[in-house]
């Protein structure tokens, strides 16, 4: 089980690393969102990995999994929802202004030829 | 008054000018001028106190685990200083209100200087160093902004930038020599430094820490070489000028060296670099100064010659020098006040200041003639004014001063600079007001109103009363010096007398008066001579340092960020995953404590579902709606694998962000292109494949090696684990440490998400405001619209699930204290049930419905979350403390009451306003785009074709 959690992570990093390389906003953005899922997930693990044990007190247990890195996580989650909105905003709104998707910071010609592209 | 309130008041009160803009320019000045009475009282009751010798104190415990505490003291020293600093402020505002023009905005001016004021109180106050430190980047920030007031003057702006550059990187060197001293002494607080000389004198670090000590001062208060800054600030409005340059803001320096006297004077180092530099200053500033045209460009070179005065003074390390220096600062504070103001009255009624275009003045301006007059005779050290008394005092210390072994050498130069300081009094008062009148001024120069020479004369009045009678200025003196000395040494016991006898200080006086007229009458030939000298002038020096400095750090700069993200984000990754390689290489990895669990077939579907969803993205990736799918797939297998490994609440907050995190993105590709063009290279495409392969790797191992091992200390989560119900109430521990624990980061996090929210709003706004408006109205849609925009069969459903959506988002909310579930949750499950109106009903129908706005919301979350915190202080408790009770209404069950759940409701309020206000956002521009939006809430009803009214609407459907 372990080694198929931290698989996961390492697929969801490659991947999302991979897609954040990419020239366009689209793609970089998702391949963010990836990432994010992969440290999450990552943090979330350093509780390590615990079934049927949800951090719910009740009489009779005593077998917990540890709360903490949960609490941290669901605020994660909440927050990279925020910035995710922010980015795609960002993104969105460079791409009414200039009719370009593109990451990187384009030279003016180049931006010129790929305006008569699209 | 508590100290405390004397330093809070001119901060606090610096936000009412600003409120009394409107209300005219005298309330505006009138209410600044109250709030620097009310300081000026507050400092006045605790003159008693002071008298009897004692040192009053007040303290609030800020961070005390860094020795940061909010110390104040006052003492004699403190005590003159506040003084001055009020008093003299009080006389600026009420010249200023006179001075400043119609066009000026004087509610920015008087907040300015309200602020200025606080942080000189402050740091005069202050008995913590650290907290010194802090007020003293605060007066040069405050100053920055007084000095270039004047926006559209460029000299103002560079004079300000200057004065900013030299005196915040003095400002730097002085935290470090701070820090020195508080590492030597152990304490940061003054009182105890000043009690430990031997201590920091016999440290090996004493002399690193003295020179960057004094590095902050030399530049606060203009010595030599760092003098250049203060010609440049007289740019400024007169005011600033005469309330920074003569009492307040140079002074700073002077003022620390005297706070700091008792532990670091009298040793050989402080004595050469203080008094050489104290006499480099003095002389050189003396004969600047008098070669000066612009009448106030004299007055600052004169004000940085008497600094180096008082810095000499307090070089030589002996208590006479001290109290002559204590002396100068009060006598150098009236009369250079005092001039500063009357150079201001002649600019404004004569419009120059420029001291070739004037002179004959004394018979139009007869007033300003007498203010100015006694106040530079005064400088000049004219017996019968105060400035002959400190001055007198001077040069009998410089008589007793030996430097290099040559007993002559101060005394002859302390007397030579006296004489230029003559000199340029007398220039000052003989070219300006004697001579002939002329016929060419800018403009017909005549005596100002009351309000603008009233506060000078209150300053002269001071002048001739010091001057003619010196044992009313005696025992405050000596109070103020006893203040400086500590315990380093006792108050000389000399008297201030105008006649002493014929001792030889009196001889060096006479010379330099002689001496002075001598020079104005050969005037003429000296300028000449002085204009055919080269000399190095300190701004272009500066300018060309600073202009290196740009140019390398372009030079350094400019390569590396050629504007291409991608190519920073790879560069990124490769550091980061080389330094986790070296660590990985050089660490070592303990033998695993835990046993790997058994993975049952269900799991191992799930991963195989997320791994093939994360390919097929990568793979799939140009195709942009398919990833978008794709991603949701792996967000769901994300979600199910946070369920199996007992994390409900994890699960459900997962689960529904990625609803509107999905939903959010199908509406910014709604406008993005849906595929992505192919335009890397090959090379290129293998080269991000290995980074991300290589990064993949690299936490994969990371990740697998830490799960098969056990923390290596004892995780905290055993006191939330166990102090969950005791302490917080509640059994959901991950609900209690949010709300509770660590309700603090909450409230944090959720202030980020609704700044998140209105930065989209904002974007949208100015987005739509621009020329992006256009754009989207002129835009055709790319796809075919859907013939039946909003069906009939989703309206119907959603119309039904809501209530039942909110109340499960009730439920959640309520539950979310013992079981999975809680505020987040239950904001993003409402949030959704409102996204499924806009979505069925349109946008239109669903706005016309919304009775409050979305800003409002995260603002009475965040407000609600924080006065819940606020109110754990009124029961003496820290921020944020968590109280529950049972209660039990009939013929309900017994339920808890929890002040967390009020926060929580805090956290879901803005949890719904900042997810509602980002979609919300991004569906106007949406809105834009297709103008003919549909908005009928239902559009299958054909006799409706005629255009609607949208305000009458609601009504007839009834909601």
């Amino acid at each position: 089980m372990e080694f198929l959690v931290a698989s996961a992570v390492g697929v969801m990093t490659a991947g999302g690393l991979y897609l954040m390389f990419r020239l366009r906003t689209f793609p970089v953005i998702l391949g963010m969102s990836l990432l994010t899922y992969a440290v999450n997930v990552f943090l979330f693990a350093s509780g390590r990995l615990t079934t049927g044990a949800p951090p719910i007190l009740s009489d009779g247990v005593s077998v917990y999994t540890d709360p903490l890195p949960q609490a941290l996580v669901l605020t994660a989650i909440v927050i990279s929802f925020g910035m995710t909105a922010v980015v795609v905003m960002i993104g969105l709104g460079a791409f009414l202004g200039s009719d370009d998707d593109h990451v990187d910071d384009q030279l003016d010609d180049e931006n010129e030829e790929a305006r008569g592209k699209s | 008054m508590s100290l405390i309130f004397v330093v809070a008041l001119p901060f606090f009160g610096a936000l009412l000018p600003g409120l009394m803009n409107s209300a005219g320019r005298s309330a505006c000045a009138g209410v600044t001028f109250a709030v620097s009475l009310a300081a000026f009282i507050g400092i006045l009751t605790n003159l008693p106190m002071v008298l009897a010798g004692e040192v009053v104190m007040a303290r609030v415990d800020w961070m005390p685990s860094l020795g940061l505490n909010f110390t104040l003291m006052l003492d004699g020293l403190g005590f003159f200083f506040a003084l001055l600093i009020l008093g003299i402020g009080l006389l600026i505002i009420a010249y200023a209100r006179h001075y400043l023009s119609r066009d000026d905005n004087m509610g920015e001016f008087f907040t300015y200087l309200l602020l200025f004021q606080g942080a000189m109180v402050g740091i005069v106050l202050s008995d913590n160093i650290l907290l010194l430190l802090v007020f003293w980047e605060l007066t040069s920030l405050s100053s920055f902004l007084l000095i270039g007031y004047w926006k559209h003057l460029p000299e103002g702006r560079q004079g300000a930038r200057m004065a900013l550059m030299v005196t915040g990187m003095g400002g730097l060197a002085m935290i470090g020599g701070m820090l020195i001293l508080g590492q030597i002494v152990g304490s940061y607080d003054l009182s105890v430094i000043l009690q430990n000389r031997e201590l920091i004198q016999a440290d090996p670090l004493y002399v690193p820490a003295l020179i960057l000590i004094l590095l902050g001062c030399f530049t606060k208060s203009a010595q030599f070489p760092f003098h250049f800054w203060l010609p440049h600030a007289m740019a400024a409005p007169t005011p600033v000028s005469a309330y920074l340059h003569s009492a307040t803001m140079v002074k700073a320096g002077i003022f620390l060296m005297a706070r700091m006297w008792p532990v670091l004077s009298g040793t050989p180092e402080w004595f050469m670099i203080v008094t050489i530099a104290g006499l480099v200053t003095m002389v050189l500033g003396a004969l600047i100064a008098l070669f000066k045209h612009d009448l106030k460009a004299l007055l600052a070179f004169s004000t940085v010659s008497h600094l180096g005065l008082i810095t000499m003074l307090l070089g030589t390390g002996t208590a006479f020098g001290a109290m002559a220096a204590v002396f100068h600062i009060l006598n150098h504070a009236t009369f250079k006040a005092a001039l500063f103001m009357s150079a201001g009255i002649i600019d404004h009624e004569a419009h120059t200041r420029d001291i070739r275009r004037l002179g004959g003045l004394r018979k139009l301006m007869p007033v300003t003639f007498m203010i100015a007059s006694l106040a530079a005779l005064s400088m000049a050290g004219i017996p019968l004014l105060n400035g002959f008394l400190s001055k007198e005092m001077m040069l009998e210390e410089a008589l007793h001063t030996k430097l290099f072994g040559m007993p002559w050498l101060v005394p002859a130069l302390a007397t030579f600079g006296s004489l230029l300081s003559a000199a340029y009094c007398f220039r000052l008062i003989g070219h300006v007001f004697l001579g002939p009148v002329r016929d060419d001024y800018p403009a017909k120069p005549h005596d100002p109103g009351a309000g603008l020479w009233v506060p000078p004369a209150i300053l002269v009045v001071l002048v001739v009363m010091i001057g003619v009678a010196p044992f009313l200025a005696e025992p405050f003196v000596k109070l103020v010096t006893a203040s400086v000395l500590g315990d380093a040494a006792e108050v000389p016991k000399a008297y201030f007398k105008i006649w002493h006898g014929l001792v030889p200080a009196l001889y060096m006086s006479i010379i330099a008066v002689v001496g002075g007229l001598l020079m104005l009458a050969i005037f003429t030939p000296a300028l000449r001579l002085w204009d055919a000298t080269p000399r190095p002038e300190a701004k272009t020096i500066l300018d060309a340092i600073v202009a290196t400095i740009v140019a390398l750090a372009r030079q350094i700069i400019l390569p590396l960020h050629n504007g291409a993200f991608t190519r920073y984000a790879a560069i990124a990754s490769v550091a980061i995953i080389a330094a986790g390689f070296h660590a990985w290489n050089t660490g070592t990895v303990g033998a695993a404590t835990r046993v790997m669990q058994a993975a049952g077939p269900v799991p191992i579907a799930g991963w195989l579902m997320l791994v093939a969803a994360t390919a097929g993205m990568v793979l799939l990736h140009r195709n942009r709606l398919l990833s978008l799918i794709l991603i949701g797939i792996v967000g769901l297998m994300v979600s199910v694998g946070f369920v199996f490994f007992s994390a409900p609440d994890l699960a459900m907050t997962q689960f529904t962000v990625e609803v509107v995190t999905i939903i959010l993105l199908l509406l910014a590709l709604n406008f993005l292109p849906n595929r992505t063009p192919i335009e890397s290279t090959v090379l290129r495409r293998v080269r991000d494949t290995g980074v991300a392969v290589a990064g993949g790797l690299a936490t994969f191992a990371l990740a697998y090696y830490y799960l098969l091992r056990d923390a290596v200390g004892t995780p905290i989560s055993e006191f939330h684990l166990a102090n969950s119900y005791k302490g917080g109430g509640g059994t959901n521990v991950v609900n209690v440490i949010l709300v509770d624990f660590r309700g603090f980061d909450t409230y944090g996090e959720i202030i980020v998400l609704g700044i998140a929210a209105l930065l989209i709003y904002a974007l949208t706004e100015t987005l739509l405001g621009g020329p992006v408006r256009a754009r989207l109205l002129n835009r055709q849609p790319d796809q075919e619209r859907a013939g039946d925009v909003h069906p009939m069969m989703m309206v119907v459903l959603t119309r039904v699930l809501m209530p039942v959506i909110l109340l499960v988002g009730f439920y959640i909310f309520w539950r979310g204290h013992n079981e999975p579930g809680g505020g987040f949750i239950a904001g993003l499950i409402v949030s959704i049930g409102v996204v499924m109106q806009y979505m069925a009903s349109g946008f239109v129908w669903t706005s016309a419905r919304l009775r409050y706005p979305y800003h409002g919301v995260i603002g009475a979350g965040v407000l609600i979350a924080g006065l819940t915190g606020i109110g754990s202080w009124f029961v003496g408790k820290p921020f944020l403390t968590s109280d529950f009770t049972y209660v039990r209404i009939p013929p309900f069950e017994k339920f808890e009451l929890a002040t967390a759940a009020l926060f929580d409701l805090g956290v879901f309020l803005a949890v719904v306003g900042a997810v509602m206000l980002s979609l919300e956002s991004f569906s106007r521009l949406a809105r834009r785009a297709h103008v003919p939006d549909n908005e009928h809430p239902m559009d299958i009803d054909p006799s409706r074709d005629d255009p609607l009214q949208i305000g009458a609407k609601p009504a007839k459907e009834g909601g």
